[in-house]
C-alpha cells in the first residue's frame, strides 16, 4: 500500500523556477506532436517543420498565428485574473459567443452604415453581452451559491443553442440562400487589418493593451490584491473585510468583458459576418494559455503565442499532409496534463524512501 | 509537590543501565540553516523530561525526528540500546512512540473518531466509547462524533492527547499539551502524566510555562538556535534562570501602572444572543460587556466555550441581522451589520487567533501583509498600491516590534509563530485604533516575545486606546488586564476588578460558578 516514495513541498524557490513548468510542458507537446504525427505517417522532420517551423515561415502564416494568439491573449488574460481569485469561469467560449451575437446585432441591422461610429458600438454592445452571460453565473453564485463551474459550463451550450437558433432565424441573411449565417458586415464594420495580405487586425493592440492593463491590475492595483488574497487565504480576505461577492462580481465581468470582445474581434475581424461557427474554442484554449503563463500577465503573453502556432501548425498539417484537425486538441490536451504534471514537480520534491544516512559517529 | 519529590526520589533510587531513547550527534539542515545541530540527548523509562527554548530553537524539528516525520542528516537514534532508523510515524507507533503535536495533524473533514482511527486500527465505532472514556478519566470532555473542523483550537489539542494516550505508549512527546486547559485541567493531567511516569512511560514535555517545568520534569535539555545550550535539574532552578538559560538574556517583565479610563465605552456588547451557522459552534446567550478606552478586559475561559463565536462578531466576520445592529457597538455607533472593513474604518482593530492564513497572507510579503488591513492608512493612491509606503509601513512594524526577519520582502510564512504575531500586532497597533480586540494574543509565542507583545498592548492601554484581550492564559490575564470576565459554554461571567479577581475565584466561574450565584453588580 505504501509508495516506495513520498512527496514533500519545496522550501526554497529560485528565480528561475518560474518558467521551468511551462518550458517543460510546451518539450513534452511538442515531442508528443512529433510521435503523433510520426504515428500518422508524416516522417519526424517534416512534422516539426510543419508544427513549429511553418506557422512562423511566411509573413501570411505567422499573420495567421497573431490572428489566433488575439482572442486566446484577450480571453486569458480575463480569466486568468479570476483564477488568481479561486473563481472558476470556464464559460469564455460561451461568453465569446455572447459578444459575437451582441457585436453582430448593429452591422446586421445597419447593414449599410458609413456611420465611423459603428465599430465601436459594436465593441461597447459585444463586451456588454459577454458580462451580462457572466454576469448569470455571478448572481446564481453570489445569490444562491450554486457553483460557477457547472455554471458557465452549461451556459456555454445555452449560448451556442442561442448562436444557432439566431442565425437560423432572426439575424440570417434574407438574401443568403437559406445559409444559416449572417449578411456580411458593411465596410466600417470590420476590423482594419495590420499589413496588406494577412488577415491579423488591430484586435492585436487592443489585447497586447489589455495586457498591459492586466499586469497593472493584478500586480499594482488594490482591487487585483483583494482578489488575490480572496484565492490564496479567504480567511484572511474576510479578516480583513474584502467582500467575496465583489470578488465574485469583479471576476466574472472582467472574464466575460474580455471574452465578449474577442467575440467582436471574431465577427468584425476574420469572419466579417455572425456564422454557426464563431471560435475553434477559444473559450477552452484560453484557459490552458491562462494556467501555462502561470496567471502571470506576462506569462501568457507567450503561452498564447505557442497555443496560436500549434492551431495554425495543426491546420497546415491538416491540410498539407492529411492529419485530421482532432490533433490539435489533442495537442492541447497534453500541453495542459504536462503542465500540472510538470507543476507538481516544481512545486514539491519527490524522495525516495531509504535508510538516511547516518554517519558512524 | 510532595510527588514531585517522591517521583524524584524514585527514578534517582533505582536508575536503569539502558535508556529508552538516546541521540547521538543528530543533525538536521534545511538549506542553509542548521535546524539541529550535533544534539545529544538520553531518556530513562519513567523520566519526565523536559525541551525548552524559544521557537525557532529546533525543538519541533528535533520531536518530529524521533516520531519519524523527518529524517536525520546525521547521527544516530537508539532505543532501548539499539540502533533503529524510524521511517516513518507509523514506524514510530508500533516501537511504542506517541506524539501530542503543537500543530495539529488532523483532518478537518471527519469526526475526532475517525481521525484517531487513521492511527490506531481501530473502527470509529468502537472507538468512540474509549474515547468519551479517556476524556472522562483525564478531564478532556471530547464528542467523539464531533467533525474536527467544527471544533476550537483548544477542542483539537484534546483529540490529539486522546489519540495518544489510546496508544498506551512507552514514551510520549507532548508538545505544549497545557496550553488549551483550565488551571483545574492542568492538575489533573500532570497527575496523569506522572501515573504514566511511574508506570515506567518516559514523557518528553514541551512547554514554555517554566512553572510547569519546574513542578513537573525530572530533568530539563535547553535548546537555543538548533543547539543544546544546556541540561539541568528544573527543581533546583528558578523560573527565571530557567528562562535566560532559554533566550540568552533576562526576561522583561511588563511595567504598569493603574489604568486610567475614559468614561465613555469605545466597545460595548448589549445582550448579545447569537446561534452560529456552524450547527458545532456555541450558541452565544446574554453577552454584555463594555470597554471603555484606557483599559484592557480580559476574557478568561477555556477554549470552546464560544470564544470564537464572540471574536468573529467583534470583528464583523460573522454579521448580526440589521435590526440587531446595536447590540454591538464602536464608540457608541452600533455596528452589527457592518463587515470587517466598514468597522476598521471605525477606528477597530483585530489581532485573531490564527496567524497564518487569517491574520496574515503565508505566500506574500510582509509589505502586502501589511496592506492587509492597513491600506487605509494611506498605502493607496488612486486604487494603486503605494509601494514605497507599503514598504515603511511594513519596515516601521517590524522595527517597532522588532520582528525577526530579514526584512519586509520576506514571506509571512517563513517567520516563526512569535515572529508573525508581532508583526500583525504591530500592524494593528499602527493603524491607532480606538479599540483594540485581540484573541490568544501569545498563544503558542515563546517567553521573551510573549513579554514583548504584553508590554506592547498595556503601553498602547496608556495611550487612552479601549483593548479587549480573549486568552485562555491566565497568567497572561493576571499581567495585563485592569477588569476579567469569564465565558463559559457560551455565557459572560459578571465583571471582576483585577484586585477581586484570583486564581480561586475565576477557576469557579470558568466551571460556570456565576450562573447559580446571584449575579455580582458589574463594576462602574
Amino acid at each position: 500500500m505504501r509508495a516506495p516514495w513520498t512527496v514533500e513541498p519545496r522550501t526554497e524557490r529560485t528565480p528561475i523556477t518560474g518558467p521551468i513548468a511551462p518550458l517543460a510542458a510546451v518539450s513534452a507537446t511538442v515531442f508528443a506532436g512529433l510521435v503523433l504525427f510520426t504515428l500518422l505517417g508524416v516522417p519526424a522532420g517534416s512534422a516539426f517543420y510543419q508544427l513549429l517551423i511553418a506557422p512562423l515561415s511566411t509573413p501570411f502564416n505567422a499573420g495567421e498565428v497573431l490572428l489566433k494568439a488575439t482572442p486566446l491573449l484577450l480571453i486569458a488574460q480575463g480569466l486568468a485574473i479570476g483564477f488568481r481569485a479561486k473563481i472558476w469561469n470556464i464559460g469564455a467560449e460561451g461568453q465569446l459567443i455572447l459578444g459575437a451575437i451582441g457585436g453582430s446585432l448593429l452591422p446586421i441591422w445597419f447593414n449599410d452604415s458609413t456611420s465611423p461610429l459603428l465599430l465601436p458600438a459594436m465593441v461597447v454592445m459585444g463586451t456588454c453581452f459577454g458580462m451580462a452571460w457572466a454576469a448569470i453565473a455571478a448572481v446564481l453564485r453570489s445569490r444562491f451559491n450554486a457553483n460557477e463551474i457547472l455554471v458557465t459550463l452549461m451556459l456555454n451550450s445555452i449560448a451556442l443553442q442561442l448562436l444557432y437558433y439566431l442565425v437560423a432565424g432572426p439575424l440570417r441573411d434574407p438574401f443568403g440562400f437559406n445559409f444559416p449565417q449572417s449578411a456580411l458586415f458593411p465596410d466600417v464594420a470590420l476590423l482594419p487589418t495590420l499589413f496588406p495580405g494577412a488577415r491579423v487586425n488591430i484586435g492585436l493592440f487592443v489585447a497586447v493593451a489589455a495586457s498591459v492593463m492586466a499586469w497593472a491590475f493584478v500586480e499594482r492595483s488594490m482591487t487585483g490584491y483583494r482578489l488575490q488574497v480572496g484565492g490564496v487565504a479567504p480567511e484572511a480576505a474576510r479578516y480583513a473585510g474584502f467582500s467575496e461577492k465583489r470578488a465574485v462580481w469583479l471576476s466574472l465581468l472582467i472574464g466575460g468583458a474580455a471574452a465578449g470582445l474577442a467575440g467582436v474581434f471574431e465577427v468584425a475581424g476574420p469572419l466579417g459576418q455572425l456564422q454557426r461557427v464563431v471560435s475553434p474554442g477559444y473559450g477552452f484554449a484560453a484557459i490552458i494559455v491562462a494556467f501555462l503563463g502561470g496567471l502571470n500577465p506576462v506569462g501568457i503573453l507567450f503561452a498564447a503565442l505557442f497555443m496560436a502556432v500549434i492551431y495554425v501548425g495543426g491546420d497546415i498539417a491538416q491540410a498539407s499532409a492529411g492529419v485530421p484537425y482532432a490533433v490539435i486538441s489533442i495537442l492541447q490536451g497534453v500541453l495542459l496534463v504536462s503542465y500540472i504534471a510538470a507543476r507538481l514537480f516544481v512545486d514539491y520534491r519527490v524522495r525516495w524512501r531509504s535508510a538516511p544516512k547516518l554517519s558512524t559517529r | 509537590m510532595t510527588t514531585l519529590h517522591e517521583t524524584t526520589t524514585n527514578t534517582s533510587a533505582a536508575p536503569p543501565a539502558v535508556p529508552l531513547l538516546e541521540l547521538v550527534g543528530v543533525t538536521k539542515t534545511f538549506g542553509a540553516m542548521t535546524a539541529n545541530d550535533n544534539i545529544a540527548l538520553s531518556i530513562m523509562p519513567g523520566e519526565i523530561h523536559a525541551i525548552l527554548g524559544e521557537n525557532g530553537a529546533g525543538k519541533s524539528t528535533l520531536m518530529k525526528m524521533i516520531y519519524g516525520v523527518l529524517a536525520p542528516d546525521a547521527g544516530r537514534i537508539r532505543w532501548n540500546g539499539e540502533d533503529v532508523t524510524i521511517r516513518d510515524p507509523a514506524h514510530a507507533r508500533r516501537l511504542g512512540i506517541g506524539m501530542v503535536f503543537q500543530h495539529f495533524s488532523l483532518f478537518e473533514t471527519l469526526t475526532v473518531a475517525e481521525n484517531i482511527s487513521l492511527s490506531i486500527d481501530e473502527k470509529p465505532a468502537t472507538l468512540a466509547p474509549r474515547i468519551a472514556a479517556i476524556g472522562e478519566r483525564f478531564g478532556l470532555p471530547l464528542d467523539p462524533a464531533a467533525l474536527v473542523h467544527s471544533l476550537s483550537v483548544g477542542q483539537r489539542q484534546r483529540a490529539e492527547i486522546i489519540r495518544c494516550l489510546l496508544q498506551a505508549p512507552r514514551l510520549i512527546i507532548m508538545d505544549e499539551p497545557t496550553s488549551v486547559l483550565p488551571p483545574s485541567g492542568v492538575a489533573p493531567l500532570f497527575e496523569t502524566i506522572r501515573e504514566l511516569a511511574a508506570g515506567g512511560c518516559a514523557v518528553l514535555f514541551i512547554s514554555h510555562k517554566l512553572e510547569e517545568i519546574r513542578s513537573l520534569c525530572h530533568r530539563a535539555t535547553i535548546m537555543r538556535a538548533g543547539k543544546i545550550v544546556g541540561s539541568v535539574d528544573p527543581t533546583a532552578e528558578t523560573s527565571e534562570s530557567l528562562a535566560r538559560l532559554m533566550i540568552g538574556r533576562n526576561v522583561p517583565h511588563p511595567t504598569r501602572r493603574t489604568a486610567r479610563p475614559g468614561k465613555d465605552a469605545v466597545l460595548e456588547l448589549r445582550d448579545l444572543d447569537h446561534t452560529p451557522n456552524d450547527p458545532f459552534g456555541t450558541r452565544l446567550e446574554k453577552i454584555g460587556l463594555e470597554v471603555r478606552p484606557g483599559e484592557i478586559l480580559g476574557i478568561a475561559g477555556v477554549s470552546g466555550n464560544g470564544q470564537r463565536e464572540m471574536a468573529a462578531l467583534l470583528s464583523g466576520e460573522a454579521l448580526l441581522p440589521r435590526a440587531e445592529r446595536d447590540r454591538i457597538r464602536i464608540a457608541g455607533v452600533g455596528c452589527g451589520d457592518a463587515d470587517a472593513g466598514q468597522r476598521r474604518r471605525m477606528g477597530f482593530a483585530f489581532v485573531p487567533e490564527e496567524r497564518n492564513g487569517r491574520g496574515a497572507v503565508p505566500e506574500m510579503s510582509l509589505t502586502l501583509n501589511a496592506l492587509l488591513t492597513g491600506h487605509g492608512a494611506g498605502l493607496v493612491r488612486r486604487g494603486f498600491v503605494a509601494q514605497r509606503h507599503a514598504r515603511h509601513f511594513a519596515e516601521s512594524c517590524i522595527s517597532a516590534m522588532n520582528v525577526r526577519c530579514a526584512g519586509p520582502q520576506s514571506e509571512a510564512r517563513s517567520l516563526s509563530g512569535g515572529n508573525l504575531q508581532k508583526f500583525i500586532i504591530g500592524r494593528e497597533i499602527r493603524l491607532a485604533p480606538k479599540v483594540l480586540v485581540a484573541s490568544q494574543p501569545t498563544w503558542g509565542v515563546d517567553v521573551g516575545a510573549a513579554a514583548a507583545i504584553r508590554q506592547e498592548l498595556i503601553t498602547l492601554r496608556d495611550k487612552g486606546v479601549g483593548i479587549l484581550i480573549i486568552s485562555e492564559e491566565l497568567e497572561e490575564l493576571f499581567e495585563v488586564a485592569d477588569r476579567l470576565q469569564v465565558l463559559f459554554r457560551g455565557r459572560l461571567s459578571p465583571s471582576l476588578d483585577r484586585a477581586e479577581a484570583d486564581t480561586a475565584r475565576i477557576g469557579d466561574y470558568m466551571t460556570g460558578g456565576f450562573l447559580s450565584a446571584p449575579s455580582i453588580a458589574t463594576a462602574a
